[in-house]
């Protein structure tokens, strides 16, 4: 994945309602007029917001019959995954080396 | 030192770190508020940080750069967004250019701490979110290639300070 494509990925993921479309899909595929139920807003909004989802890759939308049916991608969202555990080991290290520092004013004392 | 837990939302893309220190708030604070105290904890491994602005007060700016291995400088800013001394900080760092001035203003990296009093010490909680993958990505290829193996190093050589004491 380059990095525009990631850029695509976190701003698509930026907002609350493409968040719980992500989050339903990932727990069932579903049709976009089904979707379109659950929120307060418009079934062409609703379409936009699966759009931006389709084209940051996070969601992959496949005709059946009359309907549109949205599936999640996975591999996006590991790689978010992946990102964060080595933030993680950052945040050990800092924590590790604040202690560090704490223990010698404690030496002082 | 104990890391209590680690949170990570991946949809969010937000890390929430919880450590506990053997030491009072009050202290813990000065970490984050001397700038030499700062520059010693904040770069990743291999990458000391150097703070040559530091206001620490709400609306507050900070420039700093980070040496790396081969010589080169990594150059960051924060913009305090709130500071109620010893108990929260709340501020936005990013990237910044050879002169330290911002080049990714519109998406920084939120990060909001809190201090808080517990029986053997302090409590710190910090949760980080980041705007994009991309600037994740470049702030942990720094330190995190060649730096984790000399993370390694350190922290060893800290345990064995600390345990001295």
């Amino acid at each position: 994945m380059s990095d525009a494509e990631a850029d695509r990925t976190f701003h698509a993921l930026a907002d609350a309602t493409r968040r719980d479309i992500t989050r339903r899909v990932l727990q069932r595929e579903q049709s976009v007029s089904s979707l379109a139920c659950r929120y307060e807003m418009s079934f062409a909004a609703v379409q936009k917001h699966v759009a931006v989802l389709e084209a940051a890759s996070l969601v992959t939308k496949k005709r059946r019959g009359r309907e549109q049916i949205v599936h999640a991608n996975l591999d996006a969202l590991r790689r978010a995954a992946r990102l964060l555990d080595e933030y993680e080991q950052l945040w050990r290290h800092r924590a590790d080396t604040m202690a560090g520092i704490l223990a010698e004013t404690g030496e002082e004392s | 030192m104990t890391v209590v837990s680690v949170q990570k939302d991946a949809e969010a893309m937000t890390l929430t770190f919880v450590a506990e220190f053997d030491a009072e708030p009050e202290r813990v604070w000065e970490l984050w508020a001397d700038p030499r105290q700062l520059e010693r904890w904040w770069g990743p491994p291999g990458w000391p940080a150097t703070f040559e602005r530091h206001e620490f007060a709400n609306g507050g700016e900070s420039r700093y750069y980070m040496s790396g291995p081969e010589g080169e400088r990594a150059h960051g800013w924060w913009h305090i967004i709130a500071v109620e001394p010893k108990r929260t900080l709340t501020l936005d760092d990013g990237f910044a250019d050879d002169n330290g001035e911002p080049v990714d203003a519109d998406e920084p990296t939120r990060m909001a701490v809190t201090l808080e009093p517990i029986p053997s010490g302090t409590r710190m909680t910090t949760v980080g979110t980041f705007a994009s993958a991309d600037q994740l990505e470049k702030l942990l290829a720094m330190g995190m290639e060649e730096g984790m193996r000399l993370a390694m190093g350190q922290i060893d050589a800290i345990l064995a300070e600390t345990s001295g004491s």
